[in-house]
């Protein structure tokens, strides 16, 4: 083949793969846009004090749904980190590579694949259906499912770059497993654990459908975690598909929120694990 | 060290390996338990409709007949038509990421690309219903109706609501995960398979074409796999965009129905067991297809990413 017709074609392939790269942007920018132009206009600092107007009516906020979604999610966590560290610990620390721990590492997988709202059936059949009503509850134990097999990774990918030397080390000087793995790994691998959590919170404070049929909803404040209880992400989903148009704009307010939140953690959790590595 | 002591410690020892065992054996436990808790809700379901249960495309709670054909038809064409056009871009990102950019560039790419990945999908859902479908409606699909209006894909009323809408939502939603599993792979290609073909004078493309992508195919087979299975379970956006109808017609432009779509909107509204059951069964069905494509992306992207390694990892 000619030389000139080899370069020219060189250079057609790198630029659709520039192009290819421009287009897949295209959609994030257009996303991040309309929501910080129509969130802004809608936000004010009645969105974060007040409770939801009834049907059509201007004004009005969604305090209880972002409480409702820090709630879940803390429950979540408080379910999901123990579980998610502790598990990925036996995987590196005590059992690397027989048929039980490679059984787990393909539960964890099949647990990251399901869609979420598989968990939130799961959780409806085992549990509201069984206690009889929806609750905080109910939501925040469907999120940690979803937040346990992330954990696992994270933690797993962190504890396996803790370099030998330094267990080594440790056994070196007669120091128990225990004691090394408390004292000496989890502290080596701490930011990069905690970025990996970060991350997870980010996702499912952003988890829609598994709250769906396990927290429900609710326009007023939950008394109780055995009450159904308001999210963010529900919030919006019944505003955008409501015919009202103030409600569209608080849900635009309301993706304003949510999205601000999962930027600043994930670029929080990058820039905190980048330091670490430099 | 005094034998008390000595005691103690081999106690505590114990203590935190038996309870991280716990812990492994409980999320093993947990994946287990799903399945079983799902196909005992199923179960009613399974017995009474069988298999034509698949077949079937009448969907009627009233009359207490359940088909799940729409909802599956919708989800395979809008998974589908979701990878027709995500893996060529995410294929391209991975390629400019893994071959091109230099590193300041990929640092800034790669989170942006992340960061498609990070947003929740009930917003592009919103975004989708104010942006998206109007545009569909008014430019997209009259233009495809005009000069490709010939293939029975592109005929009848743009709606904007539809097959095409959820599709396209899903292409974007799946990108990153095909961009950032072909990446992975090609990074795992031995450095040694693109100098040689440059040594021999290979052009990049020729050099991406010939040593690179042969070694990572399997791999991005292994990423677009993944991408699929996130697609037929994603249920926020493609709910609030497909037009939620369950009927089976061939033009992208017309409403149809997804399986998670019909589990969302449905499933507080079950009435009676059997309903329930029918809605589970369908929820049943989704986990077993994406389990199934879930082990063997992870094969494929394992054999790769540990294939040319070799020596010591």
């Amino acid at each position: 083949m000619n030389d000139r017709v080899r370069k020219y074609r060189n250079r057609m392939m790198m630029g659709i793969f520039i192009v290819a790269t421009l287009i897949a942007l295209i959609p994030l920018f257009g996303v991040l846009g309309y929501v910080v132009k129509n969130g802004f206009s809608a936000l004010n600092i009645e969105f974060f004090i007040n409770l939801p107007k009834a049907m059509g009516a201007t004004g009005g906020g969604m305090a209880n749904a972002i409480v409702g979604t820090l709630i879940m999610v803390l429950i979540a966590s408080v379910i999901g980190m123990p579980v998610g560290i502790l598990t990925a610990i036996y995987l590196t620390e005590y059992d690397r590579t027989s048929w039980f721990s490679i059984l787990v590492r393909f539960a964890t997988d099949v647990l990251t694949g399901i869609p979420s709202i598989i968990v939130g059936i799961v959780i409806y059949t085992a549990v509201v259906l069984k206690i009889g009503h929806f609750s905080a509850l109910a939501g925040g134990l469907a999120l940690s499912i979803i937040m346990i097999p992330l954990i696992i990774r994270s933690t797993e990918e962190m504890l396996k770059l803790v370099s030998h030397s330094i267990r080594e080390a440790g056994y070196a000087l007669g120091i128990s497993k225990r004691i090394i793995i408390l004292r000496i790994i989890l502290p080596t691998a701490a930011k990069g654990i905690i970025t990996g959590a970060m991350l997870a919170v980010a996702r499912v404070s952003g988890e829609t459908a598994p709250l769906l049929f396990t927290a429900l909803g609710n326009q007023y404040w939950a008394r109780s975690l055995n009450e159904p209880i308001a999210s963010l992400p529900v919030q919006i989903y019944q505003y955008a598909t409501s015919p009202y148009k103030e409600w569209h704009q608080q849900a635009w307010a309301g993706s304003l929120v949510l999205i601000s939140l999962v930027v600043i953690l994930n670029l929080t959790a990058r820039l905190a694990f980048r330091s670490r590595n430099n | 060290m005094s034998k008390k002591k000595k005691l103690t410690a081999s106690v505590g020892d114990n203590a935190l390996r038996y309870l991280t065992l716990l812990m492994a054996i409980s999320v093993l436990v947990l994946m287990v338990w799903m399945g079983w808790q799902m196909f005992d809700s199923a179960r009613p379901s399974i017995e009474k409709f069988g298999f034509s249960f698949i077949t079937g495309r009448e969907w009627d709670p009233v009359k207490e007949q359940f088909g799940a054909l729409p909802f599956i038809y919708g989800t395979l064409v809008t998974s589908l038509l979701a990878l027709l056009i995500a893996t060529p871009i995410g294929l391209g990102v991975a390629i400019f990421l893994n071959e091109m950019a230099p590193s300041k560039a990929r640092i800034v790419v790669a989170f942006l690309v992340e960061m498609l990945a990070a947003i929740p999908s009930v917003v592009y859902g919103l975004w989708g219903i104010f942006v998206l479908v109007p545009w569909l409606r008014e430019t997209v699909e009259p233009g495809l109706a005009k000069w490709f209006g010939f293939i029975p894909l592109f005929q009848g009323t743009p709606l904007g609501f539809g097959l095409l809408a959820g599709g396209l939502i899903l292409a974007v939603m799946i990108l990153p995960t095909i961009a950032a599993i072909s990446g992975e792979v090609m990074a795992a290609v031995p450095n040694e398979q693109r100098e040689a073909a440059l040594a021999l004078g290979a052009t990049k493309w020729e050099m991406i074409r010939i040593a690179v992508l042969p070694y990572a195919k399997s791999g991005i087979l292994g990423g677009v796999m993944l991408g699929l299975g996130r697609a037929l379970g994603e249920t926020m956006a493609v709910t609030m965009l497909i037009g939620n109808r369950p009927d089976i017609l061939t033009s992208l432009f017309a409403p149809a129905y997804s399986m998670a779509a019909v589990i969302a909107n449905e499933f507080t509204e079950a009435t009676y067991d059997l309903y329930l059951s029918a809605l589970v069964e369908i929820g049943l069905i989704l986990f077993g297809i994406t389990l199934i494509l879930n082990v063997f992306a992870r094969l494929l992207v394992w054999s790769v990413a540990r294939g040319p390694k070799g020596g010591i990892s």
